[in-house]
């Protein structure tokens, strides 16, 4: 990038917050997806949206593609700069600007960490309820990017179900705001196009959430099954018997097997899969479902295990919170997927994987929102292996068919990026690729917000 | 450079491990205040893995973002992956170290403190001559200096250096009674020279217990700071000097009161060792009987709760990065503060979280460490405590340092310093008993 071009972001931001020594490019090369990295060729940390306007009017103007990074926490190289280009740091802007208990909403700037929204919001007795894995990390304005979701979303819904206004900065570098402080906003709904548009459509500068009553009472429960296919009748059941559990999540044998290896909380390492269910709401109905839930899963032969006391509570969910670490600690790298099918297929899909797994000779653990059909194969391996990469690599793109096969989508949670990019087509076609193509250039001509991620290289004009 | 990399080379499956989730950035204290990507341990650790692709080199701006890091090891302790980045940092710096040589201002202070007797001469005279060099502050055990000091800031509250280093108020023997056991209290700097405070009530409370105690003249530095900044070679040199001078004497254990000097016993001289089977074995002899102060006192000697006595006052706890963090002992110090009779305890908030010391690091990075204290000093404001009790003199300083700036009242103490108290006041319950019956 020339001299001149950095004077220009160091007039707008202030010198000491451009950062283009290399040590530093090297520290913004990557994000948390596995086998990509590309140096850019600075880094911006604005303070605001007029700074955000004056350094995209500047990349447009030089044709200087922006990725737009929170945390860098994203698991589809989302965050993941090309080549060169700035990568638009935002966790100056890390305000909570208003929580309103009576609108029930918060107004917060990209940069704040969803839990620090949480703990915010806990003293007005609300939750804001997607929790991704990242909870404690993940920059809000990420989540809104990428369409986060989370264990709660089989009752609470996912990221895009609270989104209801957002201000940004578009391409050509006007601040726009759309939506409000209400659900209701006439017009193309510009909030929902924003929302998961992984940074392509426009740069995220201020988000309008809503907020929910935080739940009077909650009840966790473990059911271990021998065979996966009564664990899949669990699910459809309880989902039939209109229970709408908070939390209903499944962990495949590897998993079980590997948690148990690192920590002894005396799994059953021979069961096929355990589910692991929370029920929340008012007492009555909390008791009354759990009672019904503990029933269907007796009746599908699960060995059921209620928590008792907050203390069992923790016992129940330290198995599903070691799942990831667990795996992650077998081998150097760990692809964490989101192959989502619909809740009816989730036996299936795991059966697949499994075979998947032994076909192509991978590790493979799979675990994840049960409920909600989201699961999380996670692929354990070396970067290093070449030849083991490319099996990881047909073993992934059987399991991203599998689940297009299978009724579902490629992404759950983590958005599409590079990393899932190839597949794109299968999903939608090229009619759906050719539309959502327009759209971008409709809103970015010259191609600069995030270029080459979701919908790969474009033609400029 | 070639050698240099070679030394990053045997830690390459180590940093392959991280699998850059990011988890570090939750906790490091640095990240907080520096928001920036090289300040967490998932940047620090690509950097170190683009100098082994070859993609970068151990240049000044390597150091520069090794240095900035307090080893508090609460990445280590978050990390998913077991990656323990604490220590491939020390690692890097050492390949540092090796490649460009140290800062100049600790290439001084471990000159001097390579030369045991030299070191232990320029503190004592720094304690008879200290006063003409302080400033006195109204609060105990805090002054600030009166001329700029290379590597000092100058706004920087200090501790005063002994006028007598506390090894030399006692025999090197310190009988009672009916010993039921002999421990070698491995003093460390800042309680032989600064905290003697600290030192005399350990010694009070093991008497009380009937411990026979030993301070072996000849113990040295125990290298941790000298280790953190990458000289590791440098670092083995006290480590073998410690272990030899420790085996000399026939003791049951070996007992420190500050959480670094723990650590380096138990921790890092074995660890320091590893290619070298002989001094390993010595080395984890000497680990095993080793034990924290407050650790020995609970888990070991049972500590003897009769005789104590009121202390009314409210206190809250510091939990130092290596105790929490290096050797895991936190419960135990706070046993001893809840078997005090009339001592409230009060948790802060993060109690666990670094205050900014560092060791050598708050040297380094006044400005950082200071924005690190902050939030510690904040939290502590908060319980409303009378007094802070922790288990490190640095960060004993330090918190003072950040109490002073905030013109907060308390004062700082070490855990055993108040069990001290309350034997004391034990005993003076129990003769003025007899003396009205």
């Amino acid at each position: 990038m020339k001299e001149q071009l950095i004077k220009e972001l160091e007039a707008i931001v202030g010198n000491e917050w451009v950062q283009t020594e290399k040590e530093d490019l090297i520290c913004f090369g990557y994000d948390a997806t596995p086998g990509f990295f590309n140096l850019p060729d600075a880094i911006v940390q604005p303070a605001n949206a007029e700074e955000i306007s004056q350094i995209v009017k500047l990349a447009n103007r030089e044709k200087i593609p922006v990725y737009t990074r929170g945390s860098g926490t994203n698991l589809s190289a989302g965050a993941v700069p090309m080549s060169g280009g700035i990568v638009l740091f935002t966790i100056r802007m890390n305000k909570i600007v208003e929580i309103d208990p009576i609108d029930r909403i918060a107004v917060v700037e990209p940069a704040v960490i969803v839990q620090e929204l949480n703990v915010a919001v806990e003293k007005f007795g609300l939750i804001y309820p997607p929790d991704p894995g990242t909870v404690a990390t993940a920059s809000i304005g990420g989540t809104v990017a990428e369409n986060s979701g989370g264990l709660r979303g089989l009752k609470y819904g996912v990221t895009k179900h609270y989104v209801i206004g957002l201000q940004a900065v578009l391409a050509d570098g006007q601040i726009v705001e759309f939506g409000g402080r209400t659900a209701h906003a006439p017009g193309y709904d510009m909030v929902m196009l924003l929302t998961g548009s992984e940074g392509t459509l426009g740069i995220i500068t201020k988000i309008v959430v809503r907020l929910m009553p935080a739940p009077a009472h909650r009840k966790s429960m473990m059911a271990v099954f021998g065979d996966l296919n009564d664990a899949g009748k669990a699910i459809a059941d309880i989902i039939s018997h209109n229970i709408i559990p908070a939390t209903l999540e499944i962990m495949d044998n590897y998993t079980i097997r590997t948690v148990e290896s690192f920590v002894k909380l005396g799994l059953p390492v021979e069961a096929e899969a355990i589910i692991l269910a929370e029920v929340d709401g008012d007492y009555d109905t909390v008791e009354q479902d759990a009672l019904k839930m503990e029933k269907v899963l007796r009746e599908n032969h699960g060995e059921v295990k209620v928590a008792k006391s907050s203390q069992e509570r923790d016992q129940v969910w330290a198995a599903r919170r070691a799942a990831l670490p667990s795996l992650a600690k077998l081998r150097p790298s760990t692809f964490c997927e989101d192959a989502t099918v619909p809740r009816s297929k989730v036996p299936d899909m795991l059966r697949a994987v499994i075979d998947i797994a032994q076909k192509y000779n991978v590790q493979i653990g799979t675990f994840g929102h049960a409920g909600d059909g989201n699961l999380h194969p996670t692929i354990v391996t070396d970067l290093r292996d070449k030849e083991e990469m490319k099996r990881v690599y047909q073993a992934m793109e059987e399991i991203f068919m599998t689940a297009l096969a299978l009724g579902g989508t490629l992404s759950g949670e983590h958005g599409i990026g590079l990393g899932k990019l190839k597949y794109m087509p299968n999903q939608f076609g090229e009619a759906g690729m050719s539309v959502m193509r327009s759209i971008k250039q409709a809103i970015d001509p010259n191609n600069i917000l995030n270029p080459g991620k979701m919908l790969g290289e474009m033609q400029v004009p | 450079m070639i050698k240099d990399k070679e030394l990053l080379r045997d830690i390459n499956d180590a940093i392959s491990n991280c699998m850059k989730c990011g988890n570090c950035m939750e906790v490091c204290p640095i990240y907080k205040e520096l928001k920036t990507e090289s300040a967490v341990a998932r940047g620090k650790l690509s950097l170190m893995e683009a100098v082994l692709n070859g993609n970068s080199e151990i240049t000044a701006g390597f150091d520069k973002r090794m240095s900035m890091c307090v080893s508090c090891k609460a990445c280590t302790a978050k990390c998913p992956c077991g990656v323990k980045a604490d220590e491939l940092i020390i690692r890097a710096r050492q390949a540092a170290v090796s490649s460009r040589g140290l800062h100049p201002v600790k290439n001084m202070v471990f000159k001097l403190l390579k030369n045991r007797r030299l070191f232990d001469f320029s503190l004592r005279m720094a304690g008879l001559f200290g006063p003409l060099s302080f400033k006195k502050l109204p609060r105990p055990m805090a002054r600030l200096l009166r001329f700029p000091m290379p590597g000092l800031d100058r706004r920087r509250v200090l501790a005063p250096f002994a006028a007598t280093p506390l090894r030399s108020q006692y025999p090197e023997v310190i009988k009672v009674d009916n010993p039921k056991m002999r421990v070698g209290f491995f003093t460390g700097c800042t309680i032989n020279y600064i905290y003697t405070d600290v030192g005399k009530a350990v010694i009070n409370v093991l008497k009380k217990n009937n411990v026979e105690v030993v301070m072996p003249p000849m113990q040295h530095c125990c290298g941790i700071p000298v280790f953190t900044s990458g000289d590791i070679e440098l670092a083995k040199v006290f480590a073998k000097h410690n272990i030899e001078t420790f085996e000399r004497y026939k003791l049951d254990y070996i007992v420190a009161s500050c959480g670094s000097c723990t650590m380096a016993f138990k921790k890092e001289y074995p660890e320091m060792f590893h290619d070298d089977p002989e001094m390993k074995e010595r080395a984890e002899a000497i680990a095993k009987k080793t034990y924290e102060i407050s650790e020995f006192l609970v888990d070991v000697v049972k500590f003897d709760q009769s005789k104590l006595g009121e202390v009314n006052i409210t206190v809250t706890m510091h939990d130092p990065c290596h105790m929490a963090r290096g050797i895991k002992v936190t419960s135990q110090p706070r046993e001893i503060l809840q078997s005090i009779p009339g001592l409230k305890f009060v948790e802060m908030k993060d109690a666990d979280r670094c205050c900014g010391a560092g060791g050598s690091f708050s040297v380094a990075h006044y400005d950082v460490a200071l924005k690190i204290n902050n939030r510690k000093i904040e939290n502590i404001a908060d319980t409303k405590a009378d007094i802070v009790a922790t288990s490190c003199g640095m960060c004993r300083m330090h918190i003072i340092d950040g109490l002073e700036r905030y013109k907060l009242p308390q004062d700082v103490v070490h855990v055993i310093q108040l069990l001290d108290k309350s034997y004391q006041v034990g005993a003076e319950t129990t003769v003025k008993k007899s003396k009205v019956s």
